[in-house]
């Protein structure tokens, strides 16, 4: 997994946008509960969740298309949460790119400036370089229906852009694209964001769309955020079953602690290498990565080690995947490829006994009351 | 079974045009009494023309007619948007209010509007019964078609592109003007196409709500008809019939062509 | 959607879109019908003008005489049977129409006489059932006498149908241009005959289209004044007529109040009733 936050990134220490207790009820729903959280300068931040979780509603309360029932939008520091959204200084890109059917390309482009009653000459220069930005020139007469998805999705971003807005709002805006043209406008848009150093806040339920292209990652789930923080630690250390559900594959075994640093599991016991001690007694859930398992011919002389047996295997060219059974619970271990046989990375054949280690680091507790 | 349709139609396209037929072939006749063909002559629409009261009934009729549907399209159109985009109290009351003209008969509407200009005049000695008050009665007929006309265009409108603009900083208005309006322009047309024809078929309401001196088109047939046949009333009405086949041909073209 | 902004600015966009409609339907639609309700409880005056003391009297009177409740029962019995002669007539067309390869022309022909001043079309009988009419050329043109045709309630009826035909026609056709005809298939194929077929698989389709063309003709034909007045005239008595009459020469205008909010009620009661069926869906389809 390709993650953007390993790259170099320099971000302002400015708050961009800011999210006091936000809560929007429609009826008895409450699409959006209690959320607090902020958005850095020039930082390109992802709202990631399942279908219905309150991702569209925060975004479009952002915009001020929604007003909250309750709690405070602050906007480069000041108090937007009832400001109309064309004194708002953020621009969206919509999920359905919603471009103006009667205007062309140019007009399109045009209409943020039009509205700004900028002179003509200066709409004409800052078009011609939205254009160029989303490699669109030469397509100014084009009408919206006589382009692909792809190329409509560009003039929504330069249709938005050209404002200079000081957040850029995305609303899932690649979800109606097809795979390769996804991935190509992912890398597009990353370069687009850091040239420009424009905040982005991106909506997604495309967990590897989030990981590959954001510094830091809100999962949303049922109107809350279930876990706030940069890519890697969204990943590497979910704080929740739910994430670590939703963010890749994860491997959930049910433990409680017998001593600060050490679980008792169906599978045995396991000693941990976690910084906070757990209390005797408290039931928590171990979580750990299918890359993050090893796995032995010989019992290796390692801690947290266990019998279980292949009970499936998927190829995937570069990698293999296990499907291991233990004490009735399945695992599932994500092994390279390798020509090389050396202990840890072994083949291995169906219905053969293994011996698996998790290592103590790579073992997650996720301490969450009634772990759901 | 197709035979007895196909049969089924043609009776009543024939009692739907033989009347028409009948009125259009009468005011080319001679004879000015009785159905019998005696003769070409253009002589009833010589004498109708030369009644110079007919020009002022079909100015008054087309005065009434373009006042009332240019205010009750802007207003029908600004209440469709309000009444889709916005919440407000009384929503409900304000829609259910907007059918009663569309379902009230025409005589009730007559007399209503009748009995209003009735106590305001008996309060504040104005309005008299006059081209005015015609046109304030059609205005309140043409609104509740025009805005429901509009309202049915206008929720197919897909609402994220006015969130577009506004996103872009279009105000509310700026929205309505650039993106709204343009948008939903066929169905103000078609609003106004109603209202338009609406106006100029009434005699009804136009009946109790005229005064002296704002004799209109459909009231003038009325008297004329009530004091017997007359072979000019034949001229008038083929004109009429013409003018409608004309418009409505136009537009079928224009329609085409888009 | 509930877009951000100021209660202020709320209040003004409510007020700039719906504000001046809203006040004119108040004003135009709303009131007068009050006042129409208050004028009924009121007495004659002198020069006809409704004048206290207030009171049920003229609603009493109203219901009290046979003649009255005689034109009620008329102008409903002559606006129903109207309507199902006009069903009869517009509900084979619309799907001949619909079936047929020039549609358009032929839709164009019912909407010619639907944009036909509705004076023009009422007059047109006159010509055709006038004693020296057509209908009475043809009758002496066997060699019978001819026939008081005018004023007759068969002309009252045969002009109510030819008016409204058209405004029955055009919202049917809409809705037997949707119809889903593989339904009738599946229909066959479960072995219904034809006849059962269509009552079951086409006709409940038609039936909005139907209901709403109903009330279309239903509610004009109840209140109609013109018709019965020019082809009618003195012979058949419509609760239009009597309206018109209490205005005009009788000049009653309290009593003529009253039989407004009689008609009034009776449109409401059938609208009702249509409401309930259809839901505001339905009212849309009235226009
Ligand atoms: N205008 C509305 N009226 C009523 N309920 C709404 C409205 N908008 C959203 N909801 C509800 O609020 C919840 C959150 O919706 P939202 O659109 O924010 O989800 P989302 O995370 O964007 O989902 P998706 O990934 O499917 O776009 C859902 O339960 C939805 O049904
Ligand atoms: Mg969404």
């Amino acid at each position: 997994m390709l993650f953007r936050g390993k790259r170099e990134r320099k971000l302002g220490d400015s708050v961009a946008v800011q999210l006091e207790g936000v809560t929007k009820r429609f009826g008895d729903v409450r699409a959006v509960d209690n959320v607090s959280l902020e958005v850095r300068d020039g930082e390109f931040f992802s709202l990631l969740g399942p279908s219905g979780c309150g991702k569209t509603t925060l975004l479009r309360m952002i915009a001020g298309f929604e007003t909250p029932d309750e709690g405070r939008i602050l906007i480069g520091g000041k108090d937007m949460t009832d400001v109309p959204p064309y004194l708002r200084p953020v621009n969206t890109v919509f999920q359905s790119y919603a471009l103006f059917p009667h205007m062309n390309v140019e007009q399109n482009i045009a209409f943020g400036l039009r509205m700004k009653r900028m002179p003509k000459e200066e709409i004409a220069r800052r078009v011609a370089w939205a254009l160029e930005l989303v490699n669109l020139s030469g397509f100014e007469k084009r009408r919206p229906d006589q382009m692909s998805g792809g190329q409509r999705q560009r003039v929504a971003l330069a249709r938005a852009l050209v404002n200079e807005p000081e957040v850029l709002l995305l609303d899932e805006p690649l979800s109606a694209l097809d795979l390769k043209l996804r991935q190509e406008l992912r890398v597009d848009l990353m370069n687009l964001q850091e040239r420009l150093g424009i905040t982005f806040i991106f909506v997604t339920h495309d967990q590897e769309e989030a990981l590959v292209m954001s510094d830091r990652i809100a999962v949303m789930n049922r109107g809350r955020i279930e876990q706030l923080g940069p890519t890697e630690e969204i990943y590497e250390l979910p704080k929740t079953a739910f994430v670590a559900r939703f963010i890749g594959d994860s491997n959930l075994i049910p433990a409680k602690a017998i001593e600060p640093r050490k679980v008792r599991t169906s599978l045995g016991d396991f000693v941990l290498d976690d910084d906070d001690a757990l209390i005797p007694g408290q039931e928590v859930l171990l979580s750990i990565r299918p890359e993050k398992i090893r796995l032995f011919r010989e019992r290796p002389s390692l801690p947290n080690v266990f019998r279980a047996k292949v009970d499936d295997i998927i190829y995937t060219g570069s990698e293999n995947l296990y499907i291991l059974l233990a004490d009735g619970q399945r695992l599932m271990c994500e092994t390279l490829n390798h020509d090389i046989q050396e202990p840890g990375h072994e083949e291995f054949d169906y219905d053969e006994e293994v011996w698996v280690a998790l290592t103590p680091e790579k073992l997650v507790v996720i301490q969450e009351e009634g772990h759901a | 079974m197709k035979r007895i349709l196909s049969f089924h139609a043609g009776l009543v396209f024939a009692f739907l045009y033989l009347p028409i037929l009948v009125i259009v072939a009468l005011s080319f006749n001679q004879s000015r009494f009785g159905v019998r063909f005696t003769g070409f002559t253009l002589e009833w629409y010589a004498r109708l023309f030369s009644n110079e009261r007919i020009l002022e009934y079909l100015t008054n009729t087309l005065i009434v007619a373009v006042v009332s549907t240019a205010v009750s399209t802007v207003l029908g159109t600004l209440l469709a948007v309000g009444l889709v985009r916005y919440e407000f109290r009384l929503k409900n009351a304000l829609r259910y209010l907007l059918y009663v003209p569309v379902v009230v008969p025409d005589v009730v509407m007559g007399i209503s509007l009748l009995l209003l200009f009735d106590v305001v005049r008996d309060a504040i000695g104005w309005p008299r019964l006059s081209l005015f008050t015609i046109i304030l009665a059609h205005i309140s007929f043409q609104i509740a078609y025009v805005t429901l006309v509009v309202r049915a265009r206008l929720v197919l409108l897909d609402p994220t592109l006015e969130e577009a603009a506004k996103d872009l900083g279009a105000t509310s208005w700026q929205t309505f003007r650039e993106v709204t309006l343009p948008l939903i322009m066929p169905g103000v047309m078609a609003g106004a196409l109603l209202a338009f024809s609406l106006s100029l078929d009434d005699f009804v309401i136009t009946f109790f709500t005229a005064g002296s001196g704002s004799t209109t088109l459909p009231l003038y047939i009325y008297s004329s008809v009530k004091l017997g046949i007359r072979p000019e009333i034949h001229a008038l009405s083929t004109l009429m019939v013409g003018v409608t086949v004309l418009v409505i041909l136009l537009g079928v073209l224009f329609w085409k062509k888009r | 959607m509930r877009e951000a902004a100021t209660p202020a600015q709320r209040l003004r966009r409510v007020l700039l879109t719906v504000g001046p409609g809203a006040f004119w339907l108040v004003l135009f639609v709303l009131i007068p019908t009050l006042i129409v309700l208050v004028v009924s409880l009121m007495s004659r005056g002198s020069l006809g003008q409704p004048v206290p003391p207030f009171g049920l009297h003229n609603y009493v009177r109203f219901f009290s005489d046979p003649l009255f409740l005689e034109i009620i029962g008329r102008s409903l019995w002559i606006g129903l049977w109207s309507t199902l002669l006009v069903i009869l007539l517009g509900y084979p067309l619309a799907f001949y129409i619909a079936q047929s390869r020039y549609k358009e022309v032929l839709l164009l022909l019912v909407v010619i006489p639907f944009f036909t001043n509705f004076l023009i079309r009422v007059y047109a009988w006159i010509v055709v059932f006038q004693k020296e009419g057509l209908l009475n050329a043809f009758i002496t043109a066997f060699g019978l006498p001819p026939a008081e045709l005018l004023p007759s309630t068969l002309a009252v009826y045969v002009a109510t149908v030819y008016t409204y035909l058209p405004f029955f026609v055009l919202p049917l056709y809409a809705a037997v241009e949707r119809i889903d005809w593989s339904l009738l298939e599946a229909a066959y194929d479960l072995g219904a005959r034809p006849v059962r077929a269509f009552f079951e698989a086409i006709f409940p389709q038609t039936l909005p289209g139907l209901l709403a063309g109903f009330l279309l003709v239903f509610i004009p034909a109840v209140g109609t004044f013109v018709i019965a007045d020019l082809l009618g005239g003195g012979k058949v008595t419509l609760v239009g007529n009597l309206i018109q009459l209490q205005f005009g020469s009788a000049q009653n205008w309290a009593f003529g109040s009253a039989a407004s909010m009689v008609l009034m009620a009776m449109v409401l009661l059938g609208l009702w009733l249509y409401a309930r069926t259809q839901g505001e869906r339905g009212l849309d389809r009235l226009v």
